[in-house]
């Protein structure tokens, strides 16, 4: 009698598809979130200057019409382009995100690397400070901050930016007191480096890496927010219109049964951040294949 | 090691709290700062209309009577002492005291709130086991996929499309509110059809984190040696999956379920606003558009207290949970 393997083994085991297969599916998804952000680059950067229609352009007896051959993403209730009123509104929502995401990485990077380096009193006190911001939760924190300014797109960056550094903050942290130990940072201190020198010149071109990937991953988080706050009409003023503002200004046609001026703009939201995620994941995977899960750093 | 006793319990509540003073008081003095030093004038805005054609000599008055010329750390003094005692101050939107309105609304949100977690759980460890079972399988693809996309979606878009579909395509359930228009009672049943969409949506999106946590929970779980040693004593795979897979993998979901309460609040602050449902995240928005400081502030401190709770409940979930960890170490 053989001793046949058990033929449909009920559950797979733990480990994922190896070889050409996964090979396959990780191109893949490279490949289509590179597309996909090369894409809204060049729509964003290149669209508005080139293509010489004015989004703004009132054509009442073509409102509300439904996506077609003439208007691909349909009109609003002024007639307006849709396709064009949503590649001019990433482009606010990704300008805005975008500097928020930088001001906020600058920011969690000065604040993680003096913790890391003042050490003992000062670090203890910085690092409650962001134990304090982060237990406001951020969108409240956003809408304060803009009620208190009134929209307009500096409150909307200011208070995107002051709720975005905290992981950035505690991960530079982590990483200068890891960098801090090693034999480099003693030859610095040896050959007679000041403080500042060591922070500048030493640490913080080593945290660089990893405070770029938290500022590129909290960028879809910041359009989020800003689309957030605009939505509920405190973002940014009606005649920047951002995703966000779209969405907002499309409330009174979707009562009327008209999807397409709500489903276009969120559309324009979700799939740049399905490809950022999708980088990032790829990226991830490469500098620790190990890594099991997508949830962790 | 010893077994979790609820005086251990009662250590960490106790430190935990000794640990929320100084934050709340740092967050609410904060929040008094920020408004010293933003342009909001509390003169006008409780003036309102009337402080346009008012001349001078009234708005000092005003100004006196409302303490505005004080430094900021008096004022904030001042309304610490009192809301200790009970009394956030007046609301000018809604023209009531601040603790009544937070207690009248507060109900509504924590209804809205409830169901929905409750859902998000119940369908996300389902889910997440559904994928678990077999990692790379088809039926984890589509799972973990739609879970990204999901996740990826902002809620109040998600909350417009299923108001477009449900209410005004299908038809089957009302777009809004918390009971019928013209209704003057609040009747159960009613409240629970209204309740339906804006509970399921804030669901759907609270489901991603739970739906990934539980599968990679359980995916290692079934790599690990109780479960081989489970199957090599012969379990079918139905006690296997649910009986030991999943309770050790619930455990990493028992911490998320506290320190989810942030995206919570955000999640309803838009889904209410949506939905006018009449809870206490809308009427955060309301004191925003037209700045009611007195409410925004009493706002911003209940959220970090229910955050500061969350994360609290999260620390006793897990020690409760797990034997290996000890309430000491938390």
């Amino acid at each position: 009698m053989t001793c046949d393997a058990p033929t449909a083994l009920p559950t797979a085991p733990a480990w994922r598809p190896a070889g050409p297969a996964r090979r396959s599916w990780r191109t893949l998804r490279v490949g289509s979130s590179a597309g996909v952000l090369a894409a809204v680059v060049v729509a964003v950067l290149v669209v508005p200057p080139l293509v010489q229609l004015d989004q703004q352009a009132v054509h009442l007896h073509l409102k509300l019409r439904p996506p077609g051959l003439d208007h691909p993403f349909g009109t609003d209730e002024l007639g307006r382009d849709l396709l064009l009123r949503c590649v001019h509104g990433l482009r606010v929502s990704l300008f805005v995100g975008v500097s928020a995401a930088l001001v906020a990485a600058v920011l969690g990077t000065a604040v993680g690397t003096l913790a890391a380096t003042l050490g003992g009193w000062a670090d203890r006190i910085l690092m409650r400070a962001v134990d304090a911001v982060a237990s406001v939760p951020h969108l409240l924190l956003g809408v304060f901050v803009v009620a208190l300014w009134r929209p307009g797109v500096l409150p909307v960056l200011l208070s995107i930016a002051a709720t975005h550094w905290l992981s950035t903050a505690r991960i530079v942290r982590a990483e200068v007191l890891s960098l801090r130990s090693r034999p480099f940072v003693d030859a610095a201190i040896s050959g007679g480096a000041s403080r500042w020198r060591i922070a500048v010149r030493h640490l913080v071109p080593g945290v660089l890496p990893q405070a770029g990937l938290a500022a590129v991953l909290s960028v879809p988080h910041a359009m989020w927010h800003e689309s957030a706050l605009s939505f509920l009409g405190l973002g940014l003023p009606t005649h920047m219109a951002s995703l966000g503002n779209l969405i907002e200004d499309a409330r009174g046609s979707l009562l009327a049964g008209q999807w397409w001026p709500t489903l276009f703009p969120g559309l324009f939201l979700v799939i740049p951040t399905l490809a950022v995620a999708g980088l990032a994941g790829a990226w991830r995977e490469r500098i620790n294949p190990r890594r099991r899960s997508e949830l962790t750093l | 090691m010893t077994a979790p006793s609820a005086r251990d319990a009662a250590r960490l509540a106790g430190r935990r709290l000794l640990y929320a003073v100084p934050l709340l008081l740092t967050v609410t003095f904060a929040v008094f700062a920020l408004a010293a030093a933003s342009p909001f004038d509390p003169v006008r805005a409780y003036a309102g209309t009337a402080g346009l054609s008012a001349d001078q000599e009234t708005l000092d008055r005003l100004a006196e009577n409302l303490g505005a010329g004080r430094p900021f750390a008096a004022r904030w003094w001042e309304w610490l002492t009192a809301a200790l005692s009970g009394d956030l101050g007046d609301s000018t939107v809604f023209r009531q005291p601040v603790a009544q309105v937070v207690a009248e609304r507060m109900v509504w949100s924590a209804l809205l709130c409830a169901t929905a977690f409750a859902a998000a759980v119940l369908l996300g460890t389902a889910l997440g086991v559904l994928a678990a079972r077999r990692p790379g399988s088809l039926t984890d693809r589509a799972v973990t996929s739609a879970a990204y996309v999901l996740s990826a979606a902002p809620v109040f878009w998600i909350a417009l499309l299923a108001v477009w579909l449900f209410a005004l395509r299908l038809g089957v359930l009302p777009a809004g509110g918390l009971t019928d228009t013209g209704s003057e009672t609040v009747d159960p049943a009613d409240v629970a059809r209204h309740l339906v969409l804006p509970a399921g949506v804030l669901a759907v999106s609270q489901l991603p984190w739970f739906v990934l946590y539980v599968r990679q929970g359980v995916t290692d779980a079934l790599a690990e040696d109780p479960v081989r040693g489970a199957r090599a004593r012969g379990l079918t795979e139905r006690t296997v999956l649910l009986g030991h897979a999943l309770r050790s993998g619930l455990l990493p979901v028992l911490t998320l379920i506290g320190t989810r309460v942030p995206e919570l609040i955000t999640g309803a602050l838009l889904v209410e606003t949506v939905f006018s449902w009449p809870g206490i995240a809308a009427a955060t928005v309301s004191a925003a558009t037209s700045v009611d400081f007195q409410l925004l502030a009493a706002l911003t401190a209940s959220a970090t207290v229910a955050v500061l709770l969350g994360n609290l409940l999260a620390d006793l979930l897990t020690g409760l949970t797990d034997p290996r960890v000890s309430f000491r170490d938390l």
